[in-house]
């Protein structure tokens, strides 16, 4: 199975997943070892200054895992260049994953701030990778604008709903010239393989994992169900069909 | 001197330079970044930044997140 290539960089695995919510920083470790990752988001933040705190840079093996800083909880666009360029400065790495959002409750993204966020930051050297809505209109406005991947959301952030809109994300893939990672909304394994199916490049989950009950088992289970959702995209599935053929031959059936 | 960091009025006694407060603070400077009145500041200019009275400072590292 080929691996995945953004901007350049190979990635073994076509799993992304986050750093936050885990119930403790060595489960999330363990999580991401069974997940086979090889890139995982982060959040920029300030630095608590009246207390020493651990830091998540000691539970990330950053010689084997490629750290994507996000703009998340940015409501604008210069808010997120912002957190971008001190993604930049903190992580030493050029990669964003870009969040404009646009509303509090749904964490649906501002499409006219992610666009302009894009192009400033792609004119900056970024190599973007901006959280969009299901929209192969958006999506194909993001990769003219330099980003280096598109990621539409499945569903909202931490919802667990699944893949909303598959005809969608289907029709991004097949219009797409930049990798496509969905990116939000996958619940359980079988979202995470219809993702692949639909020909996603990639996924990227958080809660889904983070927020199991058995964190590292439901690493494991995504690990696997992206892998068997890109094999089955590969090997081309049948067309669905209303009536049913028959397996088995017809011919020298007894009694006839 | 009074600065403003991460949003907080904090008095020290300056001018002085990024690397200074790091130090004082205790902060490795490997894995943080800063923000001199909303411009970044890139590590190797971290002795030659300095910090006076009223400026606004931002120190930031990773945390969790999606």
């Amino acid at each position: 199975m080929s691996a995945l290539v953004i901007a350049g960089r190979t990635f073994r695995s076509r799993l992304i997943v986050g750093t936050g919510k885990y119930p403790s920083p060595v489960i999330m470790r363990a999580a991401h070892e069974a997940s086979g990752t090889d890139m995982v988001t982060v959040a920029v933040r300030r630095v608590d200054i009246s207390r020493k705190t651990e830091s998540l840079l000691d539970y990330i093996d950053t010689a084997k895992i490629f750290l994507l800083p996000n703009t998340a909880a940015c409501y604008t666009a210069a808010d997120a260049i912002r957190t971008a360029r001190l993604g930049r400065e903190a992580g030493m790495s050029n990669w964003v994953k870009l969040e404009v959002i646009g509303d509090e409750q749904t964490l649906f993204p501002d499409n006219e701030g992610l666009l302009e966020a894009t192009r400033v930051l792609v004119k900056e050297g970024f190599v973007v990778l901006p959280y969009t809505n299901d929209d192969p209109v958006m999506c194909r406005k993001l990769a003219d604008a330099g980003a280096a991947a598109v990621m539409p959301l499945g569903a909202p952030i931490g919802s667990g709903l699944g893949i909303q809109n598959p005809n969608n994300i289907r029709i991004i893939r097949e219009q797409a010239t930049v990798p496509v990672i969905v990116d939000a909304g996958v619940g359980t394994a079988s979202d995470a393989a219809v993702a692949m199916e639909l020909g996603a490049d990639g996924v990227l989950m958080n809660t889904a994992i983070a927020g199991a009950q058995d964190p590292v088992a439901m690493a494991r289970a995504m690990k696997l169900a992206v892998e068997a959702g890109r094999l089955a995209y590969l090997a081309g599935r049948i067309p669905k069909k209303s009536y049913a053929t028959a397996s088995s031959p017809l011919q020298g059936v007894i009694g006839t | 001197m009074t600065i403003r960091l991460n949003g907080d009025p904090r008095k020290i006694s300056g001018p002085l330079s990024v690397s200074a407060l790091l130090q004082q603070l205790e902060i490795d400077a490997r894995r943080v970044a800063v923000e001199l009145n909303t411009a970044v500041v890139k590590k190797a200019a971290y002795d030659s930044s300095v910090i006076k009275d009223g400026d606004e400072v931002e120190i930031v590292n990773f945390v969790g997140g999606g």
